[in-house]
């Protein structure tokens, strides 16, 4: 398991160490099946090419999911995360590799909790921004009781 | 696309209208598939012996994992109401207040919030919004969502 992050250890503009993911349509099936998104775009190549395009697409709840392992990854054991907004912009094709980065935006502490708003999105291999979002997670500050 | 607006338009008559109830017992298998098919090594989600001294004390779903709880509700409403070839998402906002451990028992209610529609490149396009609430078995808010799904 990764390190803890504490809440000063992020500054705004902290960068999130990016997580690359291959998403495969091996993977889309067993996302289909996990999730009962069986939407045939998804694992049907006739059906996606009968509605315009290449081929299947990634869910876009997966890649979502992606963003989640982003942050929770990020934020280790003692964080959590209590929102997380995705755009889903433009598809994703199995197959190609998918960038999720993040920044930090806002830092600050409410009622006794230490918050950390950043900006995500996912990249695709050129480079275009396919997903936005955007996440708030508490962190544990460093001195608590439970670091 | 008469017989798309007639429909379109029951589904704009029940916005607000929250749906019945469904109620889902979270199996820890659920949670394996659903982390196997992210492929996130997190041990949190799967590693009992790791959980179990961790601060939650045993194994919980990572926070995404409950948007595909009830989920199908969406679908079939979607399928009803959008008579179109293709269905995408087109956002999801999560909010997070307790995480989710295998044996608990999830009641998932969900409305519409909005649609509209708008003539895209695609043709007529559809964006239903819903919002879906989460709570446990102790009646508790586990999470909430709004999902915004297209279809054209």
């Amino acid at each position: 398991m990764t390190e803890q992050l504490y809440y000063e250890d992020v500054a705004v503009g902290s960068e999130i160490t990016p997580l690359v993911k291959q998403p495969t349509t091996r993977q889309l099936v067993m996302w289909a099946g996990a999730s009962g998104d069986y939407n045939p775009i998804h694992y049907d190549k006739d059906f996606a090419q009968s509605r315009g395009l290449s081929g299947v697409i990634v869910h876009g709840q997966l890649v979502g999911s992606f963003l989640g392992q982003l942050i929770t990854g990020w934020i280790g054991e003692q964080g959590s995360l209590r929102k997380l907004s995705c755009s889903y912009k433009s598809m994703n094709f199995p197959g190609e590799a998918l960038t999720c980065r993040g920044r930090v935006s806002k830092k600050y502490v409410e009622h006794g909790e230490h918050y950390v708003e950043c900006n995500l999105w996912v990249e695709n291999v050129k480079g275009e921004k396919t997903v936005s979002g955007m996440a708030i997670v508490v962190l544990p500050p460093r001195g608590s009781p439970a670091s | 696309m008469a017989e798309n607006q007639s429909s379109i338009d029951g589904v704009r008559a029940k916005i607000g209208e929250e749906w019945e109830p469904r109620v889902y017992e979270i199996e820890k298998g659920m949670i394996q598939r659903f982390v196997q098919a992210i492929d996130d090594p997190n041990p949190l989600w799967q590693d009992e012996e790791y959980a179990k001294k961790s601060q939650y004390g045993g194994i919980i779903a990572p926070p995404t994992f409950i948007l595909i709880i009830g989920f199908e509700q969406i679908q079939q409403q979607v399928s009803q109401s959008i008579p179109y070839g293709t269905v995408l998402h087109g956002a999801t906002d999560l909010e997070c207040y307790q995480p989710i451990r295998p044996g608990e028992v999830v009641t998932v209610t969900t409305k519409i919030a909005n649609i509209r529609q708008r003539q895209g490149k695609m043709g007529k396009m559809v964006f239903i919004t819903f919002e879906t609430t989460y709570k446990n078995q102790r009646q508790e808010l586990v999470a909430k969502c709004r999902q915004m799904v297209i279809g054209y």
